[in-house]
């Protein structure tokens, strides 16, 4: 582990990343609305009980990052900046998608954005993101890659394989174990001897180290520091940030593996939002009137992006052959 | 012109290519100190240092990854997987990385890979070591499919695969790393999805790629001195794309049709150009068309096993006078 400071995060900063948060929470809240009228289809797995990983991280982060994700990466492609209008659009299979309705859910990606996408192979998009932080290493330029995986990923020989090839060359890359206690309907627990997965980078020598992944504060310092050293040439960093998803691993899950009164904790106790609001309270003497209007506000643009989605055309059949070849 | 071995022809493409394009890189096991397993890459560790000539662990599913996400970024990677085979290992990097971005992000991010290896069987390799896996490869839209037969086209078409920007699957054979051909001094490339015509010929047309096209250009010319059968020799290179007007003008030209190649003949390339062919040129062929492949069993070592499972000239002259009813 490398020394983490208390990077001080002012009012200003924090309400854009609890805006943020919001953002992604009912924007989800929609997309389920969405898909229980079938009007998203396919595979729906939303981000809530997450949202402070996505923020955190992305606010650790230099705008021209790479980020590559697995395809749990609703609230990571809003967390970078994603337009909701766009990224509903895709959920909803509509031409004004960010992947013009090809992609769908799991393969949300924008390279205005720097947002490499979502991938639907577990692990298999790990080496992918060791790719791009060699691409930096290659040109010699100062990016850093950030690849978001679950804890379901870090069994997967891509993921080892990728950890190994980084460290062996130094790679400026921050690979980001979303550990949700869940692999689909596998706890940790019994998938792995080892619970703190950020100690599968023992075995090849690369820095790594757990953090709590409630606190949206605490993600983006954690975050910042792994990529600062990974930026500065000094290797990359496999971390694990704990977490929690209040739904199933996609709509059609009910859950019913979790322990009674165990989500109920989670929501209660741990809560990225309500941790947010209470740093803001506390440290920063925010009122409830400005948490109301920041719900409104949120609850409103993700309303407008079901609604825009809703109202957009299909893709045009004339496209169907468009995205196969480059040349 | 220069008469050069084969693995000679794919240095030279690889080397000016690097010289030209900063972004073009060579990645694999033993292609740097060793001189690649083949020696294909010898040398080119000294001519472009560390940087840009990289050895890897045994870990292809990882850097055929890394060098996919590197193509993404913008960099233009050669990976050198020692033989076909081991790229069964990286088959979901390949298949669901490679050959789906380009689609997936609706455009926004290409991969412009070249994977490049050793395909087909050598000799007495058995079991793991012997397979073509063309068809598997060819299956994906997304991916180019490309297998050579001679130094030249290797050189021609790998400079034109490593200038692509889709992934392109590029097929060489242990077998024919030695095999000397000329290739003009002057640069120069050859564009993908255009067979070649290797021998011209009236009666027949043998349909083949990579080092089966020699079997062919045998079998041609005992089927001339002693079954008075002019058999044309058209060599594919490109499976996918495919110059299907060249196939269906020469199989229409002649009516009869066999296509040649190793590997399983179980949903094999010769399959889908079998299907191709009859769909095009039904009114024009005068026989069925057959297919000369391994036999539908796994590679045996003992070298009269190993001959009996592979393709050989005695079973395409067979095929050729069946089709020819000569």
């Amino acid at each position: 582990m490398v020394d983490v400071p208390d990077t001080p995060v002012d009012r200003e900063q924090l309400l854009s990343m609890y805006e943020r948060m919001l953002l992604i929470r009912r924007f989800e809240e929609q997309a389920a609305r969405a898909y229980q009228q079938k009007k998203i289809l396919g595979f729906c797995h939303l981000y809530i009980g997450m949202e402070a990983i996505a923020v955190g991280a992305t606010e650790a982060l230099r705008p021209d990052d790479p980020i590559i994700a697995a395809y749990r990466e609703h609230g990571q492609a809003l967390a970078r900046g994603m337009d909701p209008d766009r990224v509903m659009a895709e959920l909803f299979g509509k031409a004004s998608g960010v992947t013009a309705g090809i992609g769908g859910s799991m393969h949300l990606a924008s390279a205005e954005h720097h947002f490499w996408g979502g991938y639907g192979i577990v692990g298999g998009h790990v080496p992918l993101g060791a790719g791009a932080a060699f691409a930096s290493w290659y040109r010699g330029d100062d990016r850093v890659s950030l690849t978001y995986l679950g804890d379901g990923a870090t069994n997967q020989g891509a993921f080892f394989e990728s950890l190994a090839l980084a460290q062996l060359w130094k790679l400026p890359a921050v690979f980001l174990i979303e550990n949700n206690k869940y692999a689909m309907g596998t706890s940790v627990d019994r998938s792995s001897y080892l619970t703190d997965l950020s100690k599968r980078a023992a075995g090849v020598g690369m820095t790594h180290w757990s953090f709590d992944g409630h606190d949206v504060v605490e993600v983006f310092r954690h975050v910042s520091a792994a990529a600062d050293h990974a930026r500065r040439g000094e290797g990359p960093v496999l971390l694990q940030g704990t977490t929690y998803r209040y739904r199933g691993h996609s709509m059609s899950d009910p859950a019913k593996y979790r322990p009674e009164g165990e989500l109920d904790a989670e929501q209660q106790q741990r809560d990225g939002i309500l941790l947010a609001e209470k740093r803001l309270r506390e440290e920063h003497g925010v009122g409830e009137e400005v948490f109301e209007r920041y719900q409104l506000d949120a609850k409103a643009r993700a309303k407008a992006s079901y609604d825009a989605a809703d109202a957009a055309p299909e893709p045009s059949l004339d496209q169907l052959y468009d995205f196969t070849w480059a040349g | 012109m220069a008469v050069i071995q084969m693995r000679e022809a794919i240095r030279r493409a690889m080397v000016e290519e690097m010289e030209a394009d900063d972004r073009v890189f060579l990645i694999g096991e033993e292609v740097a100190e060793y001189d690649g397993a083949y020696k294909v890459s010898q040398g080119m560790l000294d001519r472009f240092g560390p940087r840009r000539v990289i050895d890897t662990p045994i870990a292809e599913n990882g850097f055929t990854g890394l060098a996919i996400g590197a193509a993404m970024a913008g960099l233009r990677p050669i990976v050198e997987v020692m033989t076909w085979n081991f790229s069964l290992v990286a088959f979901d990097q390949i298949v669901n990385n490679a050959a789906k971005v380009y689609n997936m992000t609706a455009g926004q991010y290409s991969v412009p890979i070249v994977i490049r290896g050793a395909g087909g069987a050598a000799e007495n390799l058995a079991s793991q070591h012997s397979m073509s896996l063309e068809s598997i490869y060819a299956h994906f839209p997304g991916l180019k499919v490309v297998s050579v037969s001679t130094p030249r086209d290797a050189y021609g078409l790998l400079k034109t695969a490593i200038r692509d920007p889709d992934p392109v699957v590029f097929m060489e054979s242990e077998m024919l790393y030695g095999m000397k051909g000329e290739v003009e001094d002057t640069p120069f490339t050859i564009p993908l999805g255009q067979a070649d015509l290797k021998r011209s010929g009236a009666d027949v047309l043998l349909v083949s790629w990579n080092k089966q096209v020699h079997t062919c250009l045998a079998a041609a010319e005992t089927l001339a001195a002693e079954h008075g059968i002019d058999a044309a020799v058209l060599d594919l290179r490109s499976i996918r794309p495919l110059d299907e007007a060249t196939l269906y003008a020469h199989a229409a030209r002649t009516g009869r049709v066999v296509v040649v190649q190793e590997g399983y003949p179980y949903c094999g390339v010769g399959a889908e150009i079998a299907a191709r062919v009859q769909e095009a040129c039904f009114d024009a062929l005068d026989a069925p068309v057959l297919r000369v492949t391994n036999r539908d069993i796994n590679q045996p070592y003992a070298t009269v096993l190993e001959r009996a499972v592979m393709p050989g000239v005695d079973r395409v002259i067979e095929a050729a006078r069946a089709v020819a009813a000569r």
